[in-house]
């Protein structure tokens, strides 16, 4: 197992500062340019600030993280066009203030959690994990944020709640590329109560110690690294605890090729291309995907006696 | 070398390098992105497939103008397709699986959009083999006959790339639209129809449309 626990890694460690200032000022010439490419769409003043109180988290990698720049330019999130470029290019139009998160179903405590609120919730700790794209390619992310079982701990779910569900924000003002019909809006993501309550499923409210950038899911994103990336739903504005399986986006999209677990399996391949291998960014060979994406010490218990081809 | 610059073959040459000039730039100042692999083959794909269109465009670009001296310019654009399509070929070999034959071979049966682009690839082969004078002389007949592959190849690229986008097919289906309009465009019906187009607005500009629209003129 390539986890291993570190009590004394800072997130300022992992880059070193004055490359941090180097990068900060490329990306605000960058959103100078998409602010003007967008004429007059500001970035968000939010991206790029340092968070506070960051502690290192329990879960780091021994492999070398992918740069700051391809994480925040190259990526997949439809909201803002199917291009990789596009979110980068495009996110700038959405508002990450004022922000709430519902949380509805299920629950003994429904309610509605102001942003900052959330922020606060519990202590944020920097978590290291791979991800890898169903498309075939991978990363390595600092996120930092906290564990999802602390929210879910205070929402109390019921007996009846099985399954959660998250619903990302659907305002084609703020997310142009919701204008095209590509997957039906608003997207949708669901996992079951167990998933949601392992220790390694993250909310994620920053990346290489700094707030999230509107393009990566801001202000607020799920991360669930033994699942291919698009199972780890952006910009969540509702989190509904559920009796069965929600239909989520890429089901209803692709039923055929997307199912409700998507868990990283290079043994179980795309109908249209094999999952045995990915470019992990910055890479020029191939390797070989890890089973669960490497964390199967940890979820493989989840699945035991189950038939990872029919529940792909 | 005044000549050569007045040689339209000349400047068509220059522009089909473009693409590559490019990818060229664009590696050595570090702008192919986070994947600068996918980039490539993207690249090069996307070239091979405006390469096709263009060649096929040629035929009704002649019957629109009546200007049949455009014919000089299509090996040509045959040839740089031949030319994208083989970098293209080349950058999955090399770069994608690095020369692996049991995972090539694995990915062409397992992948149904490998087969068809690997397929149309090879169809290409001949084509380019038989594109000089004298292999069109020694083939006669059979050269038209052969060279109309190029409609199965151009099908067979749309259809690569159809199948291989994950949802977003808008850019895949405009080039397959444009491929159906141009083959459309070689129709009977649709030849007429251009022929007829041309007589109505262009009856004086070139000669030999001229001599044609007299000539339907007295079919009707």
């Amino acid at each position: 197992m390539l986890l291993r626990q570190t009590a004394d890694i800072l997130p300022s460690e992992i880059t070193p500062p004055e490359i941090y200032r180097e990068r900060r000022r490329f990306m605000q010439g960058l959103g100078v340019l998409a602010a003007g490419a967008a004429l007059g769409a500001a970035p968000d003043a939010g991206a790029g600030v340092k968070l506070a109180g960051v502690r290192a988290g329990a879960y780091t990698l021994d492999e070398d993280k992918t740069p700051y720049k391809d994480v925040t330019t190259y990526n997949n999130f439809y909201e803002f066009g199917t291009g990789k470029g596009d979110p980068a290019k495009n996110a700038g139009s959405l508002k990450t203030r004022p922000w709430t998160v519902a949380i509805e179903g299920e629950v003994g405590n429904p309610g509605m959690y102001d942003i900052d609120t959330l922020l606060k919730l519990a202590p944020l700790e920097e978590r290291v994990y791979r991800m890898r794209c169903v498309e075939g390619w991978s990363m390595v992310i600092p996120w930092v944020g906290f564990p999802l079982s602390e929210l879910i701990r205070r929402a109390a779910p019921t007996g009846n709640a099985k399954y959660v569900e998250f619903v990302t924000l659907n305002d084609p003002k703020q997310m142009p590329g919701q204008r095209s019909r590509v997957l039906d809006w608003p997207y949708v993501e669901g996992l079951r109560l167990d998933e949601a309550m392992h220790p390694l499923t993250l909310l994620a409210v920053g990346l290489y110690g700094e707030v999230l950038p509107n393009q990566n899911g801001a202000p607020i994103r799920l991360v669930v690294p033994w699942k291919y990336g698009f199972k780890s739903a952006k910009s969540i504005v509702k989190i509904r605890f559920v009796e069965k399986p929600p239909l989520t986006a890429w089901m209803h999209a692709a039923p055929r090729e997307y199912g409700f677990y998507s868990n990283v399996n290079p043994e179980v391949d795309h109908p249209r291309w094999s999952q045995a291998k990915e470019r992990r960014i910055g890479e020029f060979r191939k390797r070989d995907t890890l089973m669960f994406n490497g964390y199967g010490a940890q979820v493989a218990q989840l699945y035991r006696g189950m038939d990872l081809k029919k529940f792909f | 070398m005044g000549a050569a610059l007045r040689n339209p073959k000349f400047w068509i040459f220059g522009i089909c390098l473009l693409p590559l000039a490019r990818l060229v730039f664009l590696g050595g100042s570090d702008g192919l992105g986070a994947n600068p692999i996918e980039f490539i083959t993207r690249s090069t794909g996307i070239w091979t497939l405006v390469g096709l269109l263009l060649t096929l465009s040629v035929t009704p670009l002649r019957r629109l103008s009546g200007r049949a001296d455009l014919i000089r310019y299509r090996r040509m654009l045959g040839l740089f397709t031949f030319f994208y399509a083989g970098l293209h070929f080349v950058t999955y070999i090399w770069l994608d699986q690095f020369f692996d034959p049991a995972a090539i071979a694995r990915d062409i049966v397992k992948r149904p959009f490998i087969t068809v682009g690997f397929t149309a690839f090879v169809l290409l082969i001949p084509l380019a083999m038989t594109s000089t004078h004298a292999m069109m002389r020694r083939l006669g007949r059979r050269w038209q006959l052969l060279h109309r592959l190029v409609y199965l190849i151009a099908l067979l690229g749309v259809i690569h790339y159809l199948w291989l986008v994950k949802k977003d097919l808008t850019e895949p289906l405009i080039y397959g639209t444009v491929l159906i309009v141009l083959l459309a465009m070689r129709l009977p019906w649709c030849v007429t129809l251009l022929q007829t187009a041309r007589n109505r607005f262009a009856p004086a500009r070139f000669p030999i449309g001229k001599a044609l629209a007299r000539g339907a003129g007295r079919r009707n």
